[in-house]
């Protein structure tokens, strides 16, 4: 059989699977559709917090956005702790209390605790812009995924995707879409451990990769740690060391707590913790969703310092045991004849990889072309420029199975992982928007005396909506994802994250403040980042040119979030000090969601 | 009933001590360990790299799910200590 068809039968059959679960799943009522019932266990909640949490960028891009960092692989930490670290700022800061509180959606907490229809529509309106500008990542994800496996063009893919993530969205709501995640979740996890135990194996000669991070490399023996030898190969080739520090510490901090406050204030994953039965079991919950998401984000720095070593080697033989630059580097024969080496021209054709015998001497020279040093050697050697012209960060992790040379399966479970990643998220952010949309604007604002019926309807058609505007913004992106991403933590983080806690830890902050420190957040990060990266990410706009001398501080636009954060907590408390306090029973309201005795379930009204 | 939110007072006093204690761990391993203070360990090697590498890339990842363990279980002996577990 061949590659196309098993890749095809894999990630049909996996189709299968979610469309089959989402009919047994089906959901009848409001509470169903928006918060499964209260009825998820939490083990089960993590695994589909973890499917919803981890999307195309975790799976796809984020090993290769560490292995191949020009700065080195240790600068991209951050989005390894703060993808992380926002779950303890969840677990102990705001999945509880929102639980207690047993409503469905964000904005209605806003609404309740601020006692104000405009708290809550101030918070729809960044709820919408931070889940639709994150869900357009998801579905050019989808689309580019199934390009690269099933050799339909990315427009193509990505109405196969809409269709999928409409069939079980729309009609499992919630419900549906939970245990969907906790199908998608096992794919996803199989898919990106089985190459990585290979790697790992091959190179340090031990099973777990977390450990082969740490361990020996292999083929001289072991003597040698593989971070070390890694560290040794990047520089001879004139790369910044691997393990080199952080040039700027301040902007290394305040991105890390962006994505940390960030993903505790997105939406989508809040939601999350209002399907499980109990308080406690949202504090349960979010440390089962970490472990789930740790097993991917502690292999992720492995994977990619492996694959990053790999790739090096194939292409400087000599560097395997010895120096890269005492033997020649590979040769054109040797990729177009060794059937080892096929996947790198396979690779080029999809253009992740690229390469090009500059100086024709029949040899692929791949070495930092910028770094002064290398160009004397260069120049001595007769190169013209580093011939490896292209590794796409996405390389690392999608073409992992054909380097290590896995079977058939392997690669087709790849496939199925990235379109379950992505595919997962996508139908998160989509019952925020929805949600958002019937609960918040429809019954809240509206028309408050919608029936249960006409509301469930109404959640449906905004999801309907939201899969097209969803659909119609992956076709047409604006700008670059990745900058798009960066809006979406920033915003989560500058509105979402501070106006929550604030309402949790203090009975002092009013309405006013709330709004004020809201609108505060959501301009200030807004404006930061278009001054850089383009007004509405139109390209050509930027005031300033984005580079590191012009940045606040040396704050990066995607950094900013923190600040942001700062300046709402900051305008809110100043507001509410010389505005009335919170009337009596909205104090009494924050008393009670502290306390978990009487929880019951949650309710619409 | 009286009693009552003198009780709910003492528990919350007692969750914020919890919360801030585990947020000075939460901070000290991936800012202290993982960034700040990278320099100041870069004495201390583990398996090719240095402590603060380690940190940054894996260990703050599971002290991380150790915090929040600790903090469910430990909640939920307060909880059952002033009587207002659901």
């Amino acid at each position: 059989m061949d590659q196309y068809t098993l890749n095809l039968l894999v990630v049909g059959a996996s189709f299968a699977l979610y469309i089959g679960i989402a009919i047994w799943a089906r959901a009848g009522t409001t509470a169903e559709f928006y918060a499964a019932g209260q009825g998820v266990p939490p083990v089960m909640n993590g695994m589909a917090t973890a499917a919803d949490w981890m999307s195309a960028a975790s799976f796809i891009s984020m090993a290769g956005i560490i292995a191949l960092a020009p700065a080195g692989g240790y600068t991209q930490s951050s989005f390894l702790m703060g993808w992380t670290g926002g779950y303890v700022l969840l677990a102990l800061l705001l999945a509880p209390y929102l639980r207690k509180f047993g409503k469905f959606t964000v904005p209605e907490f806003v609404g309740d605790r601020f006692y104000s229809k405009g708290a809550r529509l101030v918070a729809v309106i960044c709820l919408i812009v931070i889940s639709v500008t994150y869900v357009i990542g998801q579905m050019r994800g989808v689309g580019v995924t199934f390009a690269r496996f099933l050799e339909v063009s990315t427009d193509t893919g990505l109405y196969i995707g809409a269709a999928i993530v409409f069939a079980y969205a729309v009609f499992g709501g919630m419900k549906g879409i939970t245990y969907t995640q906790v199908a998608q979740y096992c794919v996803l996890i199989v898919a990106y451990t089985i190459p990585a135990i290979f790697i790992s194996l091959q190179i340090t000669g031990n099973f777990l990769p977390q450990l082969g991070l740490l361990g020996g490399y292999a083929p001289t023996g072991g003597d040698v740690a593989f971070l070390a030898k890694l560290d040794a190969v990047v520089t001879e080739l004139g790369f910044t060391q691997y393990t080199a520090d952080t040039t700027s510490m301040l902007n290394m901090v305040f991105f890390t707590m962006s994505l940390m406050i960030g993903t505790a204030g997105l939406p989508h994953v809040i939601i999350r913790f209002f399907t499980v039965p109990k308080v406690s079991d949202a504090r349960w919950s979010a440390g089962w969703a970490l472990v789930f998401i740790a097993l991917l984000y502690t292999v992720a720095p492995a994977v990619g310092s492996m694959a990053r070593l790999n790739l090096t080697t194939t292409f400087w033989p000599n560097a395997e045991t010895g120096l890269a630059l005492d033997g020649d580097a590979i040769s054109l024969e040797e990729i177009n004849t060794n059937p080892d080496l096929a996947w790198i021209n396979t690779w080029q054709n999809t253009g992740l990889l690229g390469f090009e015998d500059k100086n024709g001497d029949g040899l692929i020279q791949y070495y930092n072309e910028s770094n002064p040093e290398m160009q004397a050697i260069a120049a001595e050697r007769g190169w013209t420029g580093n011939e490896l012209t292209t590794v796409d960060n996405d390389m690392m992790v999608l073409a992992n199975p054909e380097i290590a040379a896995l079977p058939g399966w392997v690669i087709a479970l790849v496939a199925a992982g990235g379109l379950a990643a992505a595919l997962s998220t996508a139908a998160g952010l989509l019952l925020a928007i929805s949600s958002a949309v019937s609960h918040d604007l429809i019954k809240g604002s509206i028309n408050p005396n919608i029936s249960e019926k006409g509301e469930l309807l109404a959640a449906r058609i905004s999801m309907g909506f939201a899969i097209v505007l969803a659909t119609w913004l992956g076709l047409n992106p604006p700008g670059f994802a990745a900058q798009v991403v960066a809006l979406a933590f920033g915003l989560a983080a500058a509105t979402i994250f501070p106006v929550l806690m604030m309402g949790i830890f203090s009975k002092r902050v009013n309405k006013e403040g709330a709004i004020v420190g809201m609108l505060v957040g959501l301009f200030t990060t807004a404006i930061y980042i278009f001054l850089y990266l383009g007004w509405f990410f139109i390209p050509g706009t930027a005031t300033l040119e984005n580079i590191p001398a012009n940045w606040l501080f040396g704050i990066a636009p995607a950094s900013f979030g923190t600040v942001g954060a700062i300046l709402n907590f900051a305008s809110a408390y100043a507001v509410s000090a010389v505005t009335k306090a919170p009337p009596r029973e909205i104090q009494e309201l924050v008393e009670s969601i502290r306390v978990p005795k009487g929880a019951g379930a949650a309710t619409g009204h | 009933m009286a009693e009552e939110p003198q009780n709910n007072n003492a528990y919350w006093a007692a969750n914020v001590r919890i919360i801030q204690i585990s947020l000075v761990v939460w901070a000290l391993v991936s800012f202290g360990f993982g960034i700040i203070l990278r320099p100041a360990l870069k004495g201390i090697s583990v398996g090719g790299a240095d402590l603060g590498f380690w940190f940054a890339q894996q260990g703050s990842i599971l002290v991380f799910l150790v915090l929040i363990f600790f903090y469910a279980w430990r909640m939920n002996k307060l909880d059952a200590e002033h009587g207002v577990e659901e």
